[in-house]
């Protein structure tokens, strides 16, 4: 069965393949095409899954070599694969969510005049997702990182008419194109030092070879984190994020929350080892972490396009799994990251749905009062909300969520500091979330439903939401419940774990209450700001600081002003004075002097013989008084 | 023999399509096409016969020429060789399919000069005898000024003479310094000769080594062209007609980046040693200031023209890392940048033909009305971005990775330059492709001739990216014995020299070819060489100390600055 794995990535490249070299084909076979790849290898991933939980490969992983790729003087990447527990998890993240959102677009995307060219851009993004996760070497990964950032610059820019969405794509792909510099120098790095870029072979012998704490380690640490800060839209890479809602919505929904953005995470949970070889890097994620799941959580409740609130809310959630990368609490982040796949892409294609039924309305003050026409969305949305703040025990983002919490509290690389911030966080959540809900779905109604969600996007939408339900119930908490069975699981791949100091019952217990409570609290906030006495919300919006405030947040802290100022504008500057390139004028310059020789001595070709006469007796007068003088 | 053919089936087709035209218009195009077909079918043939023989050199031919003066007809191939000379006549072929149609004007005459070229370019991949090398290096020149001065655009004559100006006063750069080390060889030995190999092992004063090598440097820095030589490009790749484009940018720069490789390091390795840190800063700068410029320009070819500056620069430092991984990326990055960017102004050309244009100011939104092209653009934009997968990428991560064994800050320098190259690439796709239709609203999509021949393009970058090994396995024995620094006579098995692959450029190399043939080679790597080249660039950059691959270790001592 395992022997099978090649086809997880191969049949979405296939279809890729299928759908550039076909040309017009007929919808209904563009949309089985796309579906069909994504989904067949879905159910191999199951298979695989299935057989990897009932009979484990020895060694807890299975590698598959389909060619060496790059192979000269000891450098031999392969084509290769690498199925541990923590591809696992992704593959069927991947799959899944991925197959879901093919055939929710396949009714979304019905009528737009691009249909085949964005189910081949969609299948292509899934076989290069599927390369990064299941690669067993950072060339190859790279291969799939590089290729994921190229579907998402083409899907963000898919209505390229527009130039706006062209330059949001292009933002998207330069600002991570950043960070993975800084993985590229970290890989060449890893290289010189390990001589290998094998990622098993790495952290072995990295373990061997470098001191805790050594420099070399902080150093590679670091520089893999600023790729991961660019994938994952981490400070102070995060200004792409937002304006890349200008792609189609299951785009943000599959590639900027549920699959792509995580690249970052995976990276980081799948080179632990160097991370636990420098404390600092580890602290560094931590609090970039923090600092980002805070701002970008303000951010959300600024905003009025629900996409945008959406997406800052990603950048935050995002947020919460690198705090909990940087406490070492690996299983609990991509716990979270499997949780926040599953609602986000719910929250996405709700709100897909509802943005369809308002002939492309996505701004939150135009619409309301939305519960009764359209049930089904509001349910299937409230569910997402539910998760994603958190509330207490419905909805899987609370287990994910406390896990993060309470990991982050015992870690010996976390404390109460960073507990503190993360329950901050928590409350902005919960107050966002709702606003989100009461805005959209309550009041008054604003705009008219024209459309309503077909057979295919209601079942997507009502399959997301059963497994953002019950998604959780992989991981129950140790002190009801007790189901270890995905931290178990994902620890036959990742080393190390925080452990739970005995007799902290009583602590943990105060803690989930603090924590619910307070959630609950942010929503019933959000309540009586936004429907009780909405006009108090609307005063504090309008009054003069509070307006500030609110411009400020909703320009994402005027991180885009800085980098305008200080990167953009120099480098077109710098562009656009130099554009006849200035080192021509040294040649033009000498090419000028030449010709200007050219003229006087030809200025002296005058054709009368008395001149030449003259010149001659004066230029043998002087010749003979040298001659005589010395 | 076959050789031979590769050089004369070009120029006599070339002559044969010249006499033709006065016959038939269409002849030459025909007789072109063969007379570049024949030598691709040819120099495949070579490729089986690579692996089997153990030597460095795959095919020979030598006679003498003029004797008196040490003189030679010497031509050989190694797998070096052979792979430029499948580059040229692969882009040879395609260029003639470029041309099909659009040369109402002479066409036999614009035939010549293209196979002249090709002819020319071929010579100087496989001529072992420096003075017939210069031969053919001149052989290249003037055709090509005749093809952009006679088919090229407006502004023509003027990028015609400064083409010609750069390259023939560099080409006197190149004969003194041809001369002055046929002179330095013989004062020391007593012997006339032109032959490379005989060259090879030739010291030198250290002022002497230094002038002559810039000789050869600035030569071939100019045809690359490095940065600050490369002002003749822009003009001329943009001037230039579609073919000669492709030529210029896909053969003519490549002839730069094989001299340095094949004469400068392995005849000069001490004065390379000490001149690497300003070549490499060099080709940092090129990376750097070629995206920039690139980035500026609203002439499409013009724009284009540029990235070859910025590619060109991994040649520069590749050549000057000079370990196995670098000289392996800068062969592959070679070849990856002829296909890419000849792809690119072919494109560029297809839509000068169309608009009668080429400035991006009046293109815009071609999606919809040329979907083949725009698809084909994107996929060629992305191959010049260094996307993992195509053939770029390959060459430049591995000239990056032996850089960085090198040197620290011109790697880190040349990497963000791949940001350049993204910002350089999306911008081509949004000012043609995407947004609004422009002025100039429909345009006709790609004809079966072109698609044709930017699909063999695009299917060469994919292999090249996902399957390299081939091309690889190919350059491996050469980038080894050009490390080796000493000669291996054509025939003589050279794979004992694959012991020392690291221990590059160590003075002791040189009495190699005085030792008999069964000594153990690996005794002289062996000795505590200060190893030459590694040591003196380090001590140059004095925050690395990595000298060696990871091939004789498992762990290099690193002293994090």
């Amino acid at each position: 069965m395992f022997e099978l794995l090649w086809l997880i990535p191969a049949l979405p490249f296939a279809g890729f393949l299928f759908l550039v070299l076909a040309g017009g084909l007929p919808r209904s076979a563009v949309a089985a095409i796309g579906c069909a790849s994504v989904g067949l290898s879905a159910s191999i991933a199951l298979l695989i899954c299935h057989q990897f939980l009932s009979s484990p490969p020895p060694g807890d992983f299975y590698t598959q070599t389909l060619w060496t790729w790059i192979e000269t003087a000891n450098f031999a990447p392969g084509i290769a694969f690498h199925l541990d527990a923590l591809s696992l998890v992704m593959i069927l993240v991947i799959t899944g969510v991925g197959f879901l959102i093919h055939l929710y677009s396949a009714e979304y995307m019905e009528g737009d005049e691009g249909y085949q060219r964005f189910f081949a851009y969609l299948n292509l993004f899934v076989g290069c997702m599927l390369v990064l996760v299941l690669a067993d070497n950072f060339v190859l990964l790279l291969l799939g990182w590089e290729g994921v950032g190229l579907c998402s610059y083409l899907l963000i820019g898919f209505w390229y008419r527009d130039p706006e969405n062209g330059r949001a794509a292009r933002k998207a792909f330069v600002v991570t194109r950043i960070g993975d510099t800084a993985l590229l120098i970290g890989l060449f790095l890893l290289f010189a030092e390990l001589g290998t870029l094998h990622i098993q072979d790495v952290l072995g012998r990295a373990g061997e070879n470098w001191e805790p704490g050594s420099g070399i380690a902080l150093a590679a640490a670091l520089l893999i984190l600023g790729g991961a800060l660019g994938k994952s839209a981490q400070l102070p890479l995060q200004t792409w994020l937002p304006d890349a809602m200008a792609g189609p919505t299951p785009v943000s929904a599959l590639i900027h929350a549920a699959t792509m953005v995580t690249a970052g995470v995976y990276l980081i949970a799948r080179t632990n080892v160097l991370f636990e070889l420098a404390p600092a890097a580890m602290l560094t994620v931590a609090i970039i972490g923090t600092a980002t799941l805070l701002t970008a959580g303000l951010s959300a409740l600024a905003q009025s396009d629900i996409k945008r609130v959406l997406a800052y809310s990603t950048i935050s959630q995002l947020g919460y799994m690198f705090l909990a990368l940087g406490v070492g609490a690996w299983s609990a982040a991509m716990f979270h990251l499997m949780t926040h796949a599953l609602f986000k892409a719910l929250l996405f294609l709700a709100a897909g749905a509802l943005i369809l039924s308002l002939h492309h309305e996505q701004n939150m003050f135009r619409m309301g009062g939305l519960r009764k026409k359209l049930p089904v969305v509001f349910w299937t949305f409230l569910i997402g909300a539910v998760s994603l703040a958190a509330l207490p025990l419905v909805g899987s983002g609370f287990y994910s969520k406390e896990k993060i919490l309470w990991d982050v509290w015992i870690s010996p690389h976390g404390g109460p500091a960073f507990w503190t911030a993360a329950l901050l966080g928590a409350v902005i959540t919960s107050l966002y979330t709702f606003r989100m809900v009461f805005l959209t779905f309550f009041g008054s109604a604003k705009t008219e439903v024209y459309v309503r969600p077909g057979a295919r996007i209601t079942t997507v939408l009502l399959i997301l939401a059963v497994l953002s339900t019950f998604g959780g119930g992989v991981e129950l908490p140790h002190t009801f419940g007790h189901v270890t069975f995905f931290s178990n699981f994902l620890q036959t791949a990742v080393d190390t774990e925080v452990t739970l100091p005995p007799g902290l019952d009583a602590v943990l217990w105060a803690l989930l209450g603090i924590a619910s409570v307070l959630v609950v609290l942010g929503a019933m906030a959000a309540w009586f700001c936004y429907v009780k006495r909405p006009e108090l919300s609307r005063r504090i919006a309008e009054s003069s600081p509070g307006a500030k405030v609110r411009a400020f947040l909703l320009a994402g802290w005027g991180f885009d002003r800085i980098y305008d100022h200080l990167i953009v504008n120099p480098f077109t500057f710098a562009a656009r004075i130099n554009r006849a390139d200035i080192v021509d004028y040294v040649y033009a310059i000498t090419a000028g002097t030449a010709r200007a020789l050219h003229v006087l001595l030809s200025e002296t070709q005058t054709g009368r013989l008395r001149l030449y006469a003259v010149v001659l007796t004066a230029g043998t007068l002087v010749l003979l008084i040298i001659a005589f003088s010395s | 023999m076959i050789l031979l053919l590769l050089i004369a089936i070009p120029i006599i087709g070339g002559l044969a399509a010249w006499t033709a035209a006065r016959w038939s218009p269409t002849a030459p195009r025909w007789i072109a096409l063969g007379a570049t077909a024949i030598p691709l079918v040819l120099a495949l043939s070579l490729w089986g016969q690579g692996s089997a023989s153990g030597g460095q050199w795959i095919a020979t031919f030598d006679v003498p020429w003029i004797p008196a003066a040490g003189i030679d007809f010497h031509l050989a191939i190694d797998g070096l060789s052979l792979l430029l000379v499948l580059l040229t006549y692969l882009l040879g072929v395609l260029s003639v399919a470029v041309s099909w149609n659009s040369n109402e004007n002479r066409p036999g005459f614009f035939f010549f000069n293209l196979l002249l070229i090709l002819g020319g370019t071929t010579g100087v991949f496989i001529a072992l005898d420096l003075f017939l090398f210069f031969f053919f290096w001149e052989l290249m020149v003037l055709p090509m000024y005749f093809l952009i001065g006679i088919w090229g655009h407006e502004n023509r004559n003027y990028a015609a003479i400064k083409f010609f100006l750069f390259t023939q006063a560099s080409g006197l750069l190149l004969l003194i310094a041809i001369l002055g080390l046929h002179f330095a060889h013989f004062a020391e030995t007593g012997i006339h000769t032109f032959r490379y190999e005989d060259l090879l092992g030739t010291s030198f004063p250290p002022s002497l080594g230094m002038g002559l090598m810039l000789g050869f440097f600035i030569a071939f820095a100019v045809k690359l062209p490095a940065f600050p030589f490369h002002t003749w490009l822009a003009d001329a790749h943009t001037e230039a007609p579609t073919a000669g484009s492709v030529i210029l940018a896909g053969l003519l720069l490549k002839t730069g980046g094989y001299g340095l490789l094949r004469f400068v390091v392995p005849i000069f390795p001490e004065a390379s040693a000490v001149f690497a840190p300003v070549a490499m800063t060099l080709g940092a700068i090129g990376i750097l200031y070629g995206a920039k410029l690139a980035f500026a320009q609203s002439d499409l070819k013009r724009l284009v023209a540029y990235t070859s500056v910025s590619h060109m620069g991994f040649v520069l430092i590749g050549v000057f890392a000079w370990n196995t991984w670098a000289i392996q990326g800068v062969i592959v990055q070679m070849i990856a940048h002829g296909l890419s960017t000849g792809a690119l102004f072919i494109i560029a050309g297809g839509i000068q033909d169309r608009l009668h244009t080429r400035d991006m100011n009046r293109m815009g939104g071609f999606w919809p009305h040329a979907p083949r092209m725009a698809a084909l653009a994107l996929f060629f934009a992305m191959a010049s971005l260094g996307l993992p997968g195509l053939g770029n990428f390959v060459g430049e991560f591995l000239v990056l990775i032996g850089t960085f064994q090198k040197s620290i800050a011109v790697a880190v320098f040349a990497t963000v330059g791949i940001v350049g190259a993204t910002v350089y690439s999306l911008w081509i796709i949004q000012r043609v492709f995407h947004g609004e239709a422009g002025e100039a609203t429909r345009i006709a999509d790609l004809s079966v001739r072109e698609t044709v021949v930017l699909s063999v393009l695009v299917v060469g970058l994919l292999g090249l990216g996902l399957y390299p090994r081939s091309v690889l396995q190919m350059s491996e024995p050469v980038a080894s014995v050009l490390q080796a620094g000493a000669p291996s006579e054509p025939g003589v098995p050279g794979e004992a020299r694959s012991d020392f692959r690291f221990h590059t450029f160590s003075p002791t190399a040189v009495h190699l070819q005085h030792s008999p043939p069964d000594v153990p080679v690996s005794i002289h790597a062996e000795k505590p060489v200060a190893a030459g080249f590694s040591a003196s660039f380090s001590s140059a950059e004095s925050d690395s100390t990595v000298t060696s691959g990871p091939q004789s270790k498992t762990h290099v001592p690193f002293i994090f600055p």
